[in-house]
């Protein structure tokens, strides 16, 4: 495969000359230095772009069928379900699809923390980020909304109904939002404006995302700076074929879901069409929602829990500002990584707590891993920035795999590992 | 290389916990009833598929017993045709049905015979006679009803065949009845199915099991008339994809062979 | 760079050139597959297709009378015509019509005349078919919004629609049931 700067096909050069997308595309791919050492969890950003560009294709093949008006949006989806053709494929992708968008981007958040992703020089790139997932739970949330089944309704009306919370003007901001004097038509109307608006808006955060990314290059799991030719490789042939290769393990998973188990993941009263008069026993959001409508429920005041819940995403934008240990990568931060374990296993309870009625003992381990939750970002880990003493850093991303026992300068960390 | 191996499987342990803890849905239920028995079923698997005689009996049993309180809105006629009925007898099955159309042109509204392309006629016009008829209650529309209850169609065949004698320290309202799975237990719909209750024509004997496992499977195909496609499609889909990924990894594997 | 042919045999640039076309070939197989359902949802549903076709049942219709039916969203206009009116279709001289064409391939009964009624115009429904309705001078059709007639063919005659009243697919199921479509 040659990459030469001259095109050498005269239609390429002629567009080039006057709109250098072929540059751009070679030196975003065949001359983007890499680093070497990347491992599999680097991947999941590639899968949520993909899962991005997925979820608006069905989307908008989705939004050709769907009605937004209370009488007819439950009926339109079983419309597509049953008679539109390849409808029910198409709504069982974006459905679970709005799922793996959020495992993927979860996990990739979680790379992050693990690596040091944050830290100088990409505290922009990682806030980008959490305006990406804002963005994401804000369209997912419009998106549930739309079947109009109970789960659709109530949940809508539980999140709306909180921010009553604020002070002054509270009821007022509902009665904006509402569009009326609860959630009805003119509500389902404009967040079906929105959830087809704010994809795009993601679309562009991620265009800058990337930007700020390509600006200083990929971290990588030593969290050490490439520091020449040798520490790198271009993103073209190796990361491409390794991202699809990623990408076909993704899909399988994924397919699993989308024909075996598609509602899996989803409530069964969301069949039910809504009914303002009948409220559903035990009101839950998605899954992907349970960690923050746990931290939310843990304050038994509504403001308070409001604010904690919103709260939980503000320490994410603090984070490079919260954690200054100058080592990024927690392989060479052993007392980091045990906190990082920690925080992992106390979302995943979250999550569980969130899943369950507010009642007997998961009101208190609600509070407890809520606590946990904020006592990692706004006390362990400026503490850990002053107290840890971390292992000593390799040299260089090369250095630790030259053969024969050569420079042991620092050589404490593990060798590479095989891909 | 034990890092990373150790990293990936204390991630994938917590995953899997996750899975498992937090299961949506199916525990709410069984807080309030006893879960009903995990049966067999023919279309359960990534195999599953139905048995059209079954999908017949199951309509018949809807179309006698059920559809006086029940509607289907979200069945048609036509669907009929899926399940391996006869255009001729389809049309005929609609025929015996009503519909309100109309306005006609000194505008009236009329009634006429169902056709192919109308949903099943339902019994009441609208919820408020519906209820009116059954005592303030709502028999709910059956169409999505295997999909929008915990437990499935194990737990609409739990509760066909659930009815039975209330404990003795309890007094069950007029026009209630007693139900083992029904959450709460107790239950406005009397026993909808009796033996002998309808008769099939390929002969079977219509025991009120038998009628529950075949209304239960019409209700299973009419929650998601595509199901058997999806899973027929997932199976191709999900082979070919191990294979394409197998040949991604190979290739991924030559490409990268010499930075290793 | 990618030049990494150097650094192997040539076995290894085979089995990997091979690798690389079997993973590709089969990578755009799976895209063409996996694109094809966002186009196919396009095409008509079924419930759309359900409504494709229309049964009509004929007998109530007198000799003389004349009925509006939907297909597909459009009227279609159901004659039953009387012997003046299939003798004055068959009298006509083809040379004189704007869109020639005879009357015996207009219809397969001559007693039965169906024809989609849009005006070929623009797009109005011409009238004739309420027995108080005015029918042209040529005892067909008249469409009210630029003067178009029509005659018992459903042929047009005088007045700026270019082409006769649209023919549908029919089929008698039985001597007096068509299903039109």
């Amino acid at each position: 495969m040659k990459s030469s700067p001259a095109f050498q096909n005269g239609v390429v050069k002629w567009i080039d000359d006057r709109l250098p997308v072929f540059t751009f595309m070679n030196h975003e791919l065949n001359e983007y230095p890499t680093p070497k050492n990347l491992n599999y969890w680097w991947n999941f950003g590639s899968l949520a772009g993909f899962v991005l560009v997925l979820m608006i294709a069905t989307g908008i093949t989705l939004a050709m069928h769907y009605t937004a008006h209370v009488d007819h949006a439950f009926n339109s989806v079983e419309r597509i379900m049953r008679d539109v053709n390849f409808g029910w494929l198409i709504r069982f992708l974006h459905m679970n699809g709005a799922s793996f968008f959020f495992i993927v981007v979860y996990i990739h958040i979680f790379r992050g923390l693990y690596y040091g992703s944050y830290k100088a020089p990409r505290e922009l790139l990682w806030m980008l980020g959490v305006v990406i997932l804002l963005l994401m739970m804000a369209t997912a949330f419009m998106g549930y909304v739309l079947p109009w089944g109970q789960m659709s309704f109530w949940g809508a009306t539980v999140i709306t109904n909180l921010f009553s919370a604020i002070p002054l003007v509270g009821e007022s901001i509902v009665t904006w939002l509402w569009g009326g004097f609860s959630v009805d038509n003119p509500t389902l109307n404009r967040f079906y404006a929105l959830h087809y608006l704010l994809p795009f808006v993601i679309v562009g955060v991620v265009v800058l995302h990337i930007v700020a990314l390509h600006t200083h290059g990929s971290g990588n799991p030593l969290g050490i700076d490439t520091k020449g030719p040798q520490d790198s490789i271009p993103f073209h042939p190796y990361y491409t074929v390794k991202d699809l290769f990623g990408l076909g393990v993704f899909l399988i998973v994924f397919c699993l879901f989308v024909f075996f188990a598609p509602d899996y993941l989803g409530h069964p009263d969301n069949y039910i069409p809504a009914d303002p008069l009948v409220t559903p026993p035990h009101i839950v959001p998605e899954w992907y929602f349970l960690p923050f409508y746990a931290i939310l429920r843990a304050v038994p005041d509504k403001l308070g829990g409001v604010l904690l819940m919103f709260g939980a995403i503000a320490v994410l934008f603090l984070l490079p500002w919260l954690d200054r240990s100058p080592v990024r990568s927690a392989r060479f931060r052993p007392i980091y990584r045990i906190f990082f374990w920690l925080l992992l296993i106390d979302c995943i309870i979250l999550g569980v707590v969130g899943a369950n009625p507010p009642e007997g003992w998961w009101i208190v381990v609600g509070q407890i891993t809520t606590v946990w939750y904020f006592a990692h970002f706004l006390i362990i880990l400026p503490l850990l920035g002053k107290l840890e003493r971390p292992k000593p850093l390799p040299a260089s991303i090369s250095e630790p795999v030259l053969r024969g026992g050569s420079a042991t300068a620092g050589a404490t960390s593990k060798p590479m590992e095989k891909a | 290389m034990r890092r990373s191996l150790s990293l990936t499987a204390r991630f994938g342990a917590a995953l899997l916990g996750v899975a498992l803890l937090a299961a949506p849905g199916t525990g709410r239920a069984a807080e309030e009833a006893p879960t009903p028995p995990d049966l067999d079923w023919s279309f359960e698997g990534i195999f599953g598929h139905f048995d059209r005689a079954q999908l017949q009996r199951g309509f018949i049993v809807y179309n006698e017993v059920c559809a006086s309180c029940h509607s289907m809105s979200l069945m048609y006629y036509r669907n009929l045709l899926d399940i391996g009925v006869s255009e001729a007898a389809a049309t005929e099955i609609a025929e015996q049905h009503t519909v309100m159309d109309g306005p006609d042109d000194n505008g009236d509204m009329f009634e006429r015979p169902a056709r192919l392309s109308d949903p099943f006629a339902a019994p009441f016009p609208n919820e408020q006679a519906a209820r009116a008829a059954q005592g303030g209650a709502l028999p709910p529309d059956l169409s999505l009803l295997n999909k929008a209850r915990a437990g499935g169609a194990d737990y609409v065949h739990g509760v066909l065949v659930g009815y039975e004698e209330p404990p003795a320290d309890v007094e069950l309202p007029a026009g209630m009845y007693w139900n083992a799975y029904f959450p709460g237990h107790q239950i406005a719909m009397p026993p909808p199915l009796s033996d002998g209750a309808v008769e099939y024509p390929d002969g079977t004997e219509a025991t009120v099991e038998q009628m529950a496992r075949d209304v239960t499977a019409f209700l299973q195909f009419a929650a998601e008339p595509r199901q058997e496609e999806r899973k027929r499609t997932g199976v191709k889909v999900v082979l070919f994809l191990i294979v394409l990924t197998g040949l991604l990894y190979a290739v991924k594997r030559k490409i990268w062979a010499d930075v290793h | 760079m990618a030049e990494t042919e150097r650094a192997s045999g040539h076995g290894d640039v085979a089995r990997r050139d091979f690798l690389l076309l079997a993973a590709g070939a089969m990578g755009a197989v799976g895209t063409a597959a996996a694109i094809w359902p966002f186009i196919a949802q396009m095409n008509p549903a079924q419930d759309v297709l359900a409504l494709s076709t229309t049964d009509v049942d004929l007998s109530p219709i007198e000799v003389g009378q004349r009925i509006k039916v939907m297909w597909r969203g459009k009227p279609v206009f159901i004659a039953r015509r009387t012997p003046e009116e299939i003798e004055a279709a068959r009298a006509v001289n083809l040379g004189e019509l704007p869109d020639p064409e005879p009357d015996e391939e207009r219809v397969q009964e001559d007693e039965w005349l169906v024809v989609v009624g849009v005006c070929t115009h623009l797009g109005c429904i011409p009238l004739g078919t309420a027995s108080a309705d005015p029918v042209g001078d040529f005892g067909g059709w008249f469409c009210p919004c630029h003067g178009s007639h029509y005659d018992t063919s459903g042929r047009i005659r005088r007045g700026p629609a270019p082409t006769n009243l649209v023919v549908p697919d029919y089929e008698f199921l039985a001597e007096s049931e068509i299903r039109i479509g």
